[in-house]
């Protein structure tokens, strides 16, 4: 089954696979209902960063020094929990500016300089070469491997191979062409290659189910799970350091930190993790997801390196199996055909998802950033007057996919043997770490500089070359090797390998150090010698406050332009149709058609003009564009600062506002409570004296009625004239006892009644209440009886009040008593720290609802229209007001046909602040 | 009544403030730094030294044990610390 051509064919069959899995998300996404919008798809495609490196090299270092493979993965597990700020940042910034790259972002930032544009450019191209190499080498070594099969036998042991018979050249060929089809059949305004993530995502998943099951084979085919392996392993006296890895070597841990740092700036700055994790992010909130996600992914895929380096080193005991192709090594030696063939399949995927990401977005840089504004500024070229410029654009990038896969298979060819994989892949990741500092410092630095920046990159790339490349170069004899041993020109300071005196640490570390040092130190410095023009401090706003900055960005322009100028210019670049809709979209959105009506060329239109043209030629080549066809007058740094300010103070204004609204929130919300309370006294108020002026009414009615009778007729008859005469004196005496009460009760309630306290005996205030009425209970024939317990403590009460409440309940025993059958029973006792009074009457009695009701100010018990009680109806309501104020009780019990028995208590103990409490 | 045209006042219509979507946010950021930090501390020189001995727990070595255990802790810290910012 490993035969040549099943391999090429299934390989071929994969690659297809891929192809028709872009080209279906391509479609998808052309008709709006993308498939690459969820959070899994784009976790899977960051997966993009494991490559052949992590396929077969992570094995072959773990096989060599145990545990140096895990900080690559590591770092970029740390710097993930840093992602919820920076990356967001990046986001947010690229998506208002249309950035389409990394060289972009960065030529953006420092006003929109070309010049940096390209730099970064170069360095991105040159640094990620070894990186393309490495991947060419691995899938070519296991192609080779596999066409030795039932043997395995090394690359390296089978010579030297002629150019065209390589397989690398060819299968760079391949992969150039691949990616060609892949991400440059049309030019995407944004930049977006929604069919090569879905494509990455797939073949994510694919080399980590490779990986798996060769792990799985190894671990629990060939050994007897992982106690097994690293028992055996620890029982070979030459593989038992390998259990405590970082001994020995001084500067293992310096290393380490050092691998773990490099990873955390690799993961954001090697240019296909940027493309992805930036350029390609559908929705912030994915990034959520991302954060765990794909960690989660990077720890399941080296679960089983270590088990399979131990299981290599023991299978291989002779040496003479290199550790990076173990994956593929030990399925072949059991004769394991079919693993072996998916451990291929799975390392092909790792690397053409590599080779394809990377070139895709290396050539959208070196089309944006290097050539087009070379080009543009060509006069021979006449740029400025050609029509269609997307068929240009389009070969610019082919041509820049094949030079970079080209170069790559040339490093490879020069250089490519004198490493392990690993070790070439981490010479790539210092490259890309010098955009660091430029970047970091670009979204939280507001007075980095272009030139700074500048200084910085050439700085550490020059040392990055001195300190990686060069000594790659000389270990393949292409410098003389002693470069290495004693330095330039016998300068022994600047040994590559150990520059000022530099000893002890490992090449990587090394190159870091110092390229790091070169690289912030430039930047800092260079930045804070000068300061930035106008238009970086534009830009720097702009990147620094995106967080603060939502959707409303200063338009810094001045000038004049006309609109069918700034329409030309987009249909040169995006072609007349995206050029019409754009501009479509545009008038939309501020709610008018076009081109029916006009728009107006203002800074608003122009700004958007610029971001839709850097979206297919990169920020700085767009604002040549927009320039040349509008006529714009520089704004002086002044001006810029004072349009900065103002901002700024709008900004700080509407933060102002914002709190004062809140507060007049909580004001209104108060005052509304307030208000509502008022309206329910106002109700109340309204209630009570429409109840008064109707009980004032009724009396002052019979009064007028029977003296207008009185006045009409002179001659009547005496005996009636009395009785007219008796009604009005009784109504007269009953209207002012009512609006004696009434004054009485307006009293009490607000608190400005007369109280005037002393110690009294409850009995004898009884006994002359009971003497006043006496009369009374005569004339209508009522019993009266007392029940006294004897020796009662005094209270403390107001004499008048407590006769008034006396004379209250009494006469309404006396009301509904029967004339001539009433009784009256009055008992004094003594309950607990109180002096209790009973007035029981047997008449009618008092149902439970009116029992309820009759304590209310102009309530009576009874029916109120055939069956009104006399009185007034304040009674019972002004006793219990004058009873609980001396801190007693008044209620009242009873049951229908059997009698009324009301009851007040006065404590003996009364409150020490009624003492002689006046008006107040 | 005059009393009752009060009830108009204070009608504003203003959205209450988004006070607690930006403080969860700023909360959930500066959780993941810590945990970042935390990270840096559990994979490095201290903390590291400790468990490169040569010994075997449930038969893998005790550094590889560590480190892979640890990973996996702070994977799912840091599946904690963003669910729990989403989710309220």
């Amino acid at each position: 089954m490993l035969q040549g051509y099943v391999v090429v064919l299934v390989s071929l069959a994969y690659l297809g696979l891929l192809f028709a899995i872009a080209y279906y998300a391509d479609q998808r996404a052309d008709q709006g209902r993308s498939v690459i919008a969820s959070p899994y798809i784009y976790s899977l495609s960051l997966a993009v960063y494991a490559t052949a490196w992590t396929f077969y090299g992570s094995v072959g270092r773990a096989a060599s020094d145990g545990v140096g493979f895990l900080p690559i993965y590591i770092g970029p597990t740390l710097m993930i929990a840093l992602w919820w700020i920076v990356v967001r940042k990046l986001i947010r910034i690229s998506k208002a500016n249309r950035i389409t790259s990394l060289a972009d972002f960065i030529a953006s930032r420092y006003g929109k300089s070309a010049l940096l544009g390209g730099v970064v450019t170069l360095i991105a191209v040159i640094g990620i070469l070894p990186y393309i190499s490495l991947q060419l080498k691995a899938v070519s070594n296991s192609f080779t491997i596999v066409m030795q099969y039932p043997e395995i036998v090394m690359p390296a042991q089978l010579g030297a191979v002629p150019l065209l018979q390589d397989t690398a050249l060819w299968l760079a060929l391949m992969l150039a062409l691949f990616t060609i089809l892949f991400g440059t059949r049309h030019l995407d305004a944004a930049e977006h290659h929604e069919g090569m993530v879905a494509a990455i995502a797939f073949e994510s998943l694919v080399k980590l189910v490779a990986f798996l099951a060769v792990g799985v084979f190894v671990t629990f085919g060939i050994y007897h799970g992982f106690g097994d392996v690293f028992a055996r392993a620890s029982a070979d006296p030459k593989l038992a350091p390998m259990l405590t890895p970082l001994d020995g070597v001084a500067g293992s841990y310096a290393s380490w930190v050092w691998l773990t740092i490099l990873s955390m700036l690799a993961i954001m700055f090697l240019p296909r993790q940027f493309q992805v994790t930036v350029i390609e992010n559908k929705d912030e909130k994915h990034l959520a997801t991302a954060i765990w996600l794909f960690p989660l992914y990077m720890l399941a895929i080296n679960v089983f390196v270590l088990p399979i380096a131990f299981g290599g080193r023991m299978h291989f005991p002779l040496g003479n199996v290199d550790g990076d192709t173990f994956v593929l090594a030990l399925p072949m030696a059991e004769h394991q055909e079919v693993i072996a063939l998916l451990v291929f399949l799975g390392g092909l995927s790792a690397a053409t998802g590599m080779v394809i990401v990377e070139t895709i977005a290396l050539s959208t840089m070196v089309c944006n950033d290097l050539v087009m504004p070379v080009l543009l500024r060509l006069k021979a070229f006449r740029l400025a007057e050609r029509t269609d410029l997307t068929r240009l654009l389009l070969g610019i990038r082919r041509g820049a996919i094949v030079l970079i896969v080209l170069l790559g298979y040339l490093y490879f060819r020069l250089a490519g043997e004198a490493y392990a994989l690993v070790s070439i892949g981490l010479i790539s990741f210092a490259a890309v770490a010098q955009f660091a500092p430029a970047v970091f410092g670009g979204i939280f630095w507001k007075n980095a500089t272009r030139s700074g920046a500048l200084a910085g990159l050439l700085a550490g790339f020059a040392v990055w070359a001195y300190t990686l490349l060069i000594p790659a170069l000389a270990r393949s004899d292409w410098l003389p090797a002693s470069l290495l041993s004693e330095g330039p020109f016998g300068i022994a300071l600047l040994k590559p390998l150990a520059l000022f005196g530099l000893k002890g640490l490992d090449q990587i570390t090394h190159a870091m150090i110092w390229s790091m040092v070169a690289n912030v130190g430039a930047y800092v410095a260079v930045s804070l010698a000068g300061s930035p023009s106008a238009e970086e401090h534009r830009q720097a706003s702009l990147f620094v406050d995106a967080f603060r900055r939502e959707g409303a960005s200063a338009r810094f322009w001045r000038g004049t332009a006309s609109v069918s100028e700034l329409h030309h210019v987009l249909a040169r670049f995006l072609g007349a149709a995206a050029a019409h809709q754009a501009l479509s979209e545009y008038a939309r959105a501020r709610g008018r058609r076009w081109p029916e009506e006009g728009l107006d060329p203002d800074a608003d239109l122009v700004h958007y003009v610029e971001v839709q043209l850097a979206g297919a030629i990169g920020a700085s080549s767009a604002r040549v564009m927009v320039a040349s066809a509008v006529k714009e007058e520089a704004l002086t740094l002044d001006e810029v600062r004072q349009i900065l300010d103002e901002a700024s103070h709008v900004v700080v204004h509407s933060h102002q506002l914002e709190q004062k609204s809140r507060e007049l929130e909580a004001a209104t919300a108060e005052l509304r409570n307030a208000n509502a309370r008022l309206q329910e006294l106002d109700r109340m108020k309204d209630d009570f004296i429409s109840t008064i002026t109707h009980e004032l009414r009724t009396p002052l009615t019979s009064i007028r009625a029977f003296s207008e009778i009185l006045l009409s007729q002179p001659n009547a008859d005496p005996a009636q004239r009395l009785k007219f005469v008796t009604i009005i004196a009784k109504e007269t005496e009953r209207l002012s006892r009512l609006i004696n009460q009434v004054l009485d009760l307006a009293k009490i309630d607000s608190g400005r009644a007369e109280w005037h306290v002393s110690r009294l005996d409850v009995e004898e205030i009884v006994a002359d209440a009971l003497a006043g009425m006496g009369q009374l209970f005569k004339d209508k024939g009522i019993v009266v009886e007392t029940h006294v317990e004897s020796r009662l403590p005094r209270v403390k009460a107001d004499v008048d009040r407590l006769i008034q409440v006396l004379l209250n309940l009494l006469s309404n025993a006396v009301k509904f008593c029967e004339a001539g059958k009433g009784r009256i029973d009055v008992t004094l006792s003594r309950a607990g720290a109180a002096v209790r009074v009973d007035i029981r009457d047997n008449g009618p009695g008092i149902s439970p609802e009116d029992q309820a009701v009759i304590f209310e100010k102009f309530r009576q018990a009874g029916d109120a229209l055939t069956n009104k009680p006399a009185g007034t109806g304040l009674g019972l309501h002004i006793s219990r007001q004058i009873i609980e104020h001396f801190g007693g009780r008044l209620w009242v019990e009873s049951r229908r046909g059997e009698g009324a028995c009301f009851s007040f208590t006065l404590p003996v103990e009364a409150r020490a602040e009624d003492e002689v409490r006046v008006a107040g | 009544m005059a009393l009752r045209s009060l009830s108009r006042v204070g009608e504003t219509g203003l959205p209450p403030p988004e006070r607690s979507t930006m403080d969860t946010r700023q909360t959930k950021a500066q959780r993941l730094v810590a945990l970042c930090l935390l990270g840096f501390l559990l994979f490095n020189y201290p903390v590291l030294a400790l468990f490169n001995q040569g010994v075997l727990v449930l038969g893998v070595p005790l550094i590889y044990a560590y480190i892979f255990a640890a990973w996996a802790v702070l994977i799912t810290l840091l599946a904690l610390v963003v669910r729990r910012g989403n989710g309220a």
